[in-house]
């Protein structure tokens, strides 16, 4: 064991050694080892989970095939290209082995390629709309299921009867109806690939998708009563069975769903608790759901049911409680597994197909069965229909019913379901085998090659999207309301009383008991609604090319709820930190809520986006943790790119300003701030224009001083400038003692052009009108106006009053020569405009008392400008061992995610 | 079921009724057993208490507004025609009578219309055809989970009025309304299954 091992490290020493593979091979089997190996080659070790990933990567490569063209796509369903693929796989295989080796094992169908498709499916079910026809969707998964397969296996029956079956099969009724209850079921996989291409309107598609992943639990019992009425043989079987097959379709879906629900409970509870470990939320909905599959398989109970109910009951929970970036991870890892396990159905599917050892062809059988399903199919559909449209507020009409007909597609299931057959007991399995081939085949290709030319010639209603409205979301909800009241005057109790009783002991309860309290909030649809508004209009302001801040009293809707929130915020840091002074703007940023958090992730989720990282990843890494750092140093280079070209930009159309560099380093939350803020409060009071008198442009450079603990973040420093800080105070405004900041920041500093623009000229900011076009970034609305003011001039003036800092760790500050300075360039980092209400004028008490801050705050008046940028510093921090003549301020993203 | 009357005659008016309502025997006959079965005090009329009785009405946060609506009239009482007439917005459109509908006749009151503004004077407090903000934030608030702050709310309203609003006026009128739910399957939202 140990020499295997040792002979497994040596395997990436030796790139050259692959011709000595066979002899050491050979030698390793009886002999003693010739010595230390330097290659060896051990496929046995290795074998199955390699092959495991080649057919995943085989599949995952055809399916990037086929989406190059996309005519091919548009016209034929990937699944019948997969399955097309599978058989010519298989085609080569058996050519080559001269037996078919892989096929679909119906023990790994069952336990790992079905599970993923139907959490899938369950986990982004629209439930609304699942809920709203669960009356339809049950009657056609148990009714029609139970005609489906008795209807099926006595006419096949009858067949055999006429003498159009061969007397080769060997088949009573009971085999019959065995084989019709597992060829009866629509599978879920193969309307899934199919209908998801389609696009007809989503009741008609949850009505048909919804049959096909509850009707498990019918097939599932029909199929075990069958399989162990054909096994004792038919005499055996007494009337006390019947009944007991009876009562077992009860016991199979009541507790596939309860097993589901409860996992689903254990599920949400969980990751309320997960605060603290974000990382292992996205495992936990896997793990838990699994469970609930293999749990609800191991009772022999219906597994699909399970999971598809976990997944509903969960979703909403779970949605709530996990942090947006382990949503995301959630779904794509979904999404991923899914559609992995789907393709690899499909082709095994084929690839099985080949194997003529396992099947006996009948033509009488297979043309019967496929006659009966299609026709059977057809007319349970026409006569559930028909019933349920007497109940039915909006009737299925005959277009709906011919979609739903032709859509009822078999698949893996029936196929697995027949591969499990004993042929011991089921003489004619061979047979079975070859139809339900034919039958999946036809029913995926022909059906899924036709189905769409006949919607579209059917003109069935397609599913339209529109974008969610504020209102529609608010009158969908009065009108729930105003249903659920006049059912109670009219004193029926129907489906709107009962949800609306649902929906009050789920707000009473429910969601008290499984959502944290702070993603309680963000659960309510309404606020749901509104806030991706907000992110969508951020987006597309930002695509535009404006600044994600704004300013001059734009009627922002979100501005005083961000106001609240950013008080809230601030004061709760200051309590925290206990330190009087803040600083730096990053503070007034920073979140504690839930709800800001969210804010910030999808603040930070923009800034990503909004430009291209040119670094690398960072050596060290968390495993438990995700790292920020990577996210902080992107929200960084934002920063200093949109520094650096207004530097640029103001240099070379302005003045002869000296540019530095140096070594920005980031940081981690520290305490050196504090150093800068004592600094502020040593000298906040001092004469506050000393030095600025007469100073038109100075750059403030402050080098960072690497802290103790940010040790792994030097290997970022090489290709960064120093982020310059150009404060350029006019003399105007200095002798009139005011200050305001007006800090524009280009999110992305392609977007903006060297000179306005025409979006620009029309910036509300611009033209000082606030009734503007609203557009509300996520970064608004975590970051107050006046706040952002006040923090701002805090931190302006403890610079200033640095000037003469009584303690070593202060550099100097440089003044450059006296320049004259329009502000005429809107590009200019620091406009400096006289303000008569915003000032250096804050009483000095304010930097001592954070709780006076945000009071005060409080106090002023919707301030005509923000400083949007500052907003992302976390710590502005100063440096001792410069003798530079600048101060750099050093800025930082906030890792407080 | 107590007084509930079993033969369709018995109900007063009811051919005027019927013509106005559109509803169908079967459908008068429930309802008009409903109607005795909250009429307490068989005063031939229904009072605010009587509505005020069914349990889950209050817990419903429109509860109060529906009430409202069945006294718009400012009287303190409907009888049973007003009572029908109400309920008759939710009657589940007909498309074949909806086809064959004379033009001239007025709008039968389970019209998209007749629904819509139905909803809206649950909006429209002060019945000056306009949801005012202050109308808006009302309905939000009660919308809304509790967990919303005050401010919150209001940049919900504003936001949720200037949606709407399209003259500028600050306020939703009634068009603007039907058209912010112009996509909207209003004739199958707002429709009740047994109120055939």
């Amino acid at each position: 064991m140990l020499r295997t091992t040792l002979l497994l490290l040596c395997l990436p020493l030796a790139g050259a050694g692959a011709t000595e593979e066979p002899t050491q091979e050979s030698g390793s089997l009886g002999e003693p080892p010739p010595g230390l190996a330097l290659f060896r080659w051990q496929w046995h070790e290795v074998e199955a989970p390699y092959l495991v990933a080649l057919w995943i990567l085989v599949a995952s490569l055809a399916k990037i095939v086929f989406h190059l063209s996309r005519k091919v796509t548009s016209l034929v369903p990937e699944s019948c290209l997969l399955i097309l693929l599978g058989l010519v796989l298989g085609g080569i295989v058996l050519a080559v082995a001269k037996k078919a080796e892989y096929q679909l094992e119906p023990g790994t169908f069952f336990l790992f390629l079905l599970p993923p498709i139907v959490l899938d499916s369950g986990y982004f079910m629209p439930s609304r709309l699942f809920f709203d026809n669960l009356g339809a969707i049950l009657t056609y998964a148990v009714v029609g299921t139970l005609w489906n397969a008795f209807t099926t296996g006595v006419a096949l029956w009858g067949l055999q009867q006429a003498g159009l079956v061969a007397s080769r099969v060997q088949a009573g009724l009971l085999d019959f109806l065995l084989f019709g209850s597992l060829i009866s079921a629509v599978d879920p996989v193969a309307v899934l690939a199919v209908f998801e291409e389609v696009h007809v309107n989503e009741t008609l598609f949850i009505i048909v998708f919804g049959e096909s992943l509850l009707n498990d639990a019918v097939t599932v019992v029909l199929y075990k009563v069958c399989n162990s009425f054909v096994e004792m043989g038919s005499a055996n079987v007494q009337a006390t069975d019947y009944m007991k097959g009876v009562a077992s379709l009860f016991v199979v879906s009541l507790g596939g769903a309860a097993v589901g629900l409860v996992f689903a409970f254990l599920l949400a509870l969980t990751t309320r608790f997960t605060k603290r470990v974000r990382i292992i939320e996205p495992l936990l909905v896997f793990l838990l759901a699994y469970a609930a599959y293999l749990t609800a398989e191991m009772a022999s109970l219906s597994a699909i049911l399970a999971v598809t109910m976990c997944g509903l009951g969960c979703k909403k929970y779970v949605e709530a409680n996990i942090s947006h970036k382990s949503r995301t991870a959630v779904k794509y890892t979904m999404k991923t597994l899914a559609s992995c396990a789907e393709t690899v159905i499909f082709m095994l599917l084929g690839i099985s197909a080949v194997d003529s050892s396992k099947w006996a062809w009948d033509s009488g059988l297979v043309l019967g069965t496929l006659f009966f399903i299609l026709f059977f199919r057809a007319l349970g559909v026409v006569l559930q229909t028909w019933v349920l449209n007497q109940f039915r507020l909006v009737p299925l009409d005959k277009i709906d019913q011919v979609v739903m007909s032709y859509g009822g597609l078999r698949g893996a299931v029936a196929f697995a379901l027949v591969i499990l057959l004993d042929r011991t007991k089921v003489p004619a399995k061979d047979y079975f085998v070859a139809t339900t081939i034919v039958v999946v085949f036809f029913t995926v290709i022909v059906q899924g090659l036709t189905i769409k030319p006949l919607v579209k010639w059917l003109k069935v209603k397609r599913s339209e999207h529109h974008k969610p409205t504020l209102n529609q979301e608010l009158h969908e909800h009065t009108f729930d309301h105003i249903l659920a009241a006049v059912e109670d005057v009219v004193g029926h109790h129907g489906y709107h009383y009962w949800r609306d009783r649902w929906e009050q002991f789920d707000k009473k309860y429910l969601s008290q008991l499984l959502m944290r309290r702070s993603a309680y909030r963000i659960r309510d649809q309404i606020w749901d609604v509104y806030y991706r508004l907000n992110i969508r209009d951020a987006i597309s302001f930002v695509d535009q090319g404006g600044h994600v801040l704004s300013s001059t009293g734009l009627t922002l809707p979100s501005m005083p709820s961000r106001n609240s929130m950013a008080e809230t915020s601030v004061t709760n840091l200051l309590r925290e930190s206990g330190s009087g002074a803040c600083l730096d703007l990053q503070v007034i940023d920073t979140v504690r809520s839930g709800r800001d958090r969210e804010d910030a992730v999808m603040h930070h989720l923009l800034c990503g986006g909004l430009y291209k990282p040119r670094r690398r990843y960072k050596a060290s890494c968390g495993r438990h943790f995700i790292s920020e750092d990577a996210q902080e140093r992107q929200d960084k280079e934002v920063f200093q790119q949109n520094m650096k070209r207004r530097l640029e930009s103001f240099k070379s159309t302005k003045h002869n300003i000296c540019f530095t560099k140096n070594k920005p380093r980031t940081r981690k939350a520290g305490h050196k701030k504090k150093d800068g803020m004592a600094n502020a409060e040593a000298t906040l009071e001092k004469p506050r224009d000393l030095g600025f008198q007469d100073t038109a442009a100075v750059i403030l450079t402050v080098e960072s001083e690497e802290e103790e603990e940010s040790d792994s973040s030097e290997t970022e420093k090489e290709d960064d400038e120093g982020i310059i800080f150009v404060a350029r105070a006019t003399s105007e405004v200095l002798q009139e003692g005011k200050i305001s900041g007006s800090f524009e920041v280009c999110p992305s500093p392609r977007i903006i052009p060297p000179s306005p623009t025409c979006a620009e000229k029309e910036l509300p900011w611009k033209s000082g009108q606030g009734d503007l076009a609203v557009y509300v970034s996520s970064e608004t609305t975590k970051i107050v106006p006046v706040d952002m003011q006040t923090g701002w001039n805090q931190s302006i003036s403890s610079l200033e009053s640095l000037a003469s800092p009584p303690c070593t760790q202060a550099p100097t500050l440089t003044c450059l020569p006296p320049h004259p300075l329009g502000i005429e360039e809107p590009q200019v980092p620091l406009d400096l405009s006289a303000d008569p209400r915003s000032s250096f004028a804050f009483p000095p008490s304010l930097a001592k008392a954070g709780r006076s801050r945000s009071e005060s705050s409080a106090d002023l008046p919707q301030q005509q400008e923000l400083q949007p940028l500052m907003g992302h510093k976390d710590h502005t921090h100063l440096s001792p061992g410069t003798a530079n003549s600048h101060w750099c301020i050093q800025f930082n993203r906030g890792g407080r995610l | 079921m107590g007084p509930r009357s079993s033969h369709i005659a018995l109900i007063p008016d009811v051919d005027q009724i019927r013509n106005e309502t559109g509803f169908s025997e079967a459908s008068l006959l429930r309802l008009y057993g409903r109607f005795q079965t909250l009429d307490r005090n068989k005063k031939g009329f229904l009072s605010r208490t009587d509505l005020q009785q069914i349990g889950a009405l209050a817990v419903n946060p429109l509860g109060d507004r529906i009430i409202d609506s069945f006294f718009l009239d400012g009287s303190q009482q409907v009888d049973f025609a007003g009572f029908a007439r109400v309920l008759a917005h939710f009657r589940p459109v007909d498309e074949e009578e909806a086809a064959t509908r004379d033009p001239k006749d007025p709008e039968p009151l389970n019209s998209r219309m007749n629904k819509l503004r139905f909803a809206f004077q649950l909006y429209d407090l002060d019945r000056d055809g306009k949801i005012s903000r202050n109308e808006m934030l009302q309905v939000l608030r009660l919308m809304v989970g509790v967990q919303v702050t005050d401010e919150q709310l209001e940049s919900i309203t504003d936001r949720t009025v200037q949606e709407a609003d399209e003259d500028g006026d600050g306020a939703v009128s009634f068009l603007e309304f039907t058209k912010s739910l112009e996509k909207m399957n209003i004739e199958q939202k707002m429709s009740i299954r047994i109120l055939k």
